[in-house]
């Protein structure tokens, strides 16, 4: 198994790591973000989308361990890609201008991907690990989002997955070798328009939210 | 209609490879606009050298732009701002009167800096010395139509060779990549029935050079084809990693 190893390893091997699981996060997010979208439905709603999806059982649990795989590797790949790349040129230039090919997304990956670590801990700690025995998780969010300091944290966090998600999807597939003249051109505004949805969608539930309590 | 401008140049001047490199400004007077960049490095060399100071060390050989020995970050752009072309092609006429022109090396790892602007790209060598070749053996040449190309593949190759390795996609690379130039040189081959009997080998064997050279990692920024003298297409680096996969999970080369 050491060709796998050498693979994998390798500059491109790294790459196609960070591509499978970002295309598995986006799939995630979603879901995810089709699940939440119940909120605008109400306090039932929502919470009868939380008891359909924890009576999933083990399912959920294996779902649960799979991401945090997933997450291991794109974390520790894509913290060793920043790495090397800035390794990569010891000396910068004095002055470096843009040729056009960087975008607002491209040029912060690795920022915001380390955001957003930042932010999926604190999303844990909010909403997963608490106790939820003698309350339902719409009231959870509901008290969260009372406190604007939350509703300004996740509406900026949504906006840095929004940056984050508008290179990488499209980069994904442009790693996986998916870069085809048809294709490419229609991969790139779905690209865009999973970022405005990711950053418009979530983004908008804490502000309703509040609103509403 | 011949016209004459005066520049200021702020130039990185660095003895060697291990002497700490620092910005020169020196002054280039009454340049004529037909000049090429680098005949403009010359008058200005020409009256450093009458003037007993060293001359500003710059890579060049041809000078038509076919050969990619030149080339320069000139105003933090690799080859200057003007598309398509290397510094040699750049012409003065480009510029103002009394514009003030930084010129930066190639800054990488793997391109380490000989003195002022010429830099070792020898790291490219040895990544077309890894499989960026054909083995053929030598004979009589077989009957043209004996293996048919695809006209349109044929474009896409001969797109792939213009590569002329200058560096400017490590240089313009936030990350100092070499993923255009490694594609490049790999897609000439793999589009090519001539390629096919060791694209496996070759892909594979390219890409651990590159690795091992010090290069960076592709994030796809696409900078280097934006700066690409000869206008590669990232789509090669689409089909280098495509040829990557299939040769490290589809072949049995190790």
């Amino acid at each position: 198994m050491n060709w796998l190893a050498n693979t994998l390893t390798s500059s491109i091997g790294k790459k196609l790591l960070m591509a499978l699981t970002g295309i598995c996060f986006c799939t995630f997010l979603s879901v995810h973000l089709a699940g939440n979208l119940t909120l605008l439905s109400g306090s039932t709603m929502f919470n009868s989308y939380a008891a359909h999806l924890h009576s999933l059982g083990v399912l959920l649990k294996v779902a649960e361990w799979g991401m945090l795989l997933l997450a291991a590797i794109h974390i520790l790949t894509g913290l060793t890609l920043f790495y090397q790349n800035w390794r990569a040129r010891p000396q910068s230039y004095e002055l470096k201008k843009r040729a056009g090919g960087r975008t607002l997304g491209s040029a912060t990956m690795p920022y915001t991907g380390i955001l957003l670590l930042a932010f999926v801990i604190m999303h844990l700690l909010n909403f997963h690990f608490v106790d939820k025995s003698q309350t339902t998780i719409y009231a959870i969010v509901a008290a969260a989002f009372a406190k604007p300091i939350y509703v300004v944290l996740y509406v900026a966090a949504m906006i840095v997955a929004a940056i984050h998600v508008s290179h990488g999807f499209w980069s994904a597939f442009q790693t996986i070798g998916a870069n085809h003249p048809k294709y490419m051109p229609l991969i790139k505004i779905i690209s865009l328009a999973f970022a405005l949805a990711v950053g418009f969608g979530f983004g908008i539930l804490p502000i309703y939210i509040s609103m509403g309590a | 209609m011949s016209k004459h401008i005066n520049l200021t140049l702020k130039v990185w001047r660095q003895k060697n490879q291990k002497e700490k490199g620092h910005f020169e400004t020196i002054s280039a007077p009454d340049i004529s606009t037909e000049m090429s960049f680098l005949e403009m490095l010359d008058v200005v060399n020409e009256k450093l050298t009458l003037a007993g100071k060293e001359p500003i060390a710059f890579d060049h050989d041809c000078r038509e732009g076919i050969c990619g020995m030149c080339g320069a970050v000139v105003n933090g752009r690799p080859h200057g701002a003007l598309k398509g072309t290397t510094l040699c092609q750049l012409h003065m006429r480009h510029f103002n009167d009394g514009d003030t022109i930084a010129i930066e090396p190639f800054r990488a790892m793997a391109f380490k800096i000989i003195k002022d602007l010429t830099v070792d790209r020898s790291a490219f060598d040895k990544i077309i010395q890894a499989g960026g070749y054909i083995s053929v053996n030598a004979g009589g040449a077989q009957d043209a139509n004996a293996l048919p190309v695809p006209q349109d593949k044929a474009e896409l190759a001969m797109d792939a060779a213009q590569c002329i390795g200058c560096g400017a996609c490590v240089a313009a690379c936030p990350n100092a990549a070499a993923m255009l130039f490694v594609s490049a040189k790999v897609s000439q081959f793999a589009l090519l029935p001539q390629g096919r009997p060791e694209a496996a080998r070759r892909a594979i064997a390219m890409v651990r050079e590159m690795d091992r050279q010090g290069f960076g990692n592709c994030t796809n920024e696409a900078e280097c084809e934006a700066e690409c003298p000869k206008q590669i297409s990232i789509t090669n680096i689409a089909r280098l990693n495509r040829e990557f996969f299939k040769a490290s999970f589809g072949s049995a080369v190790k």
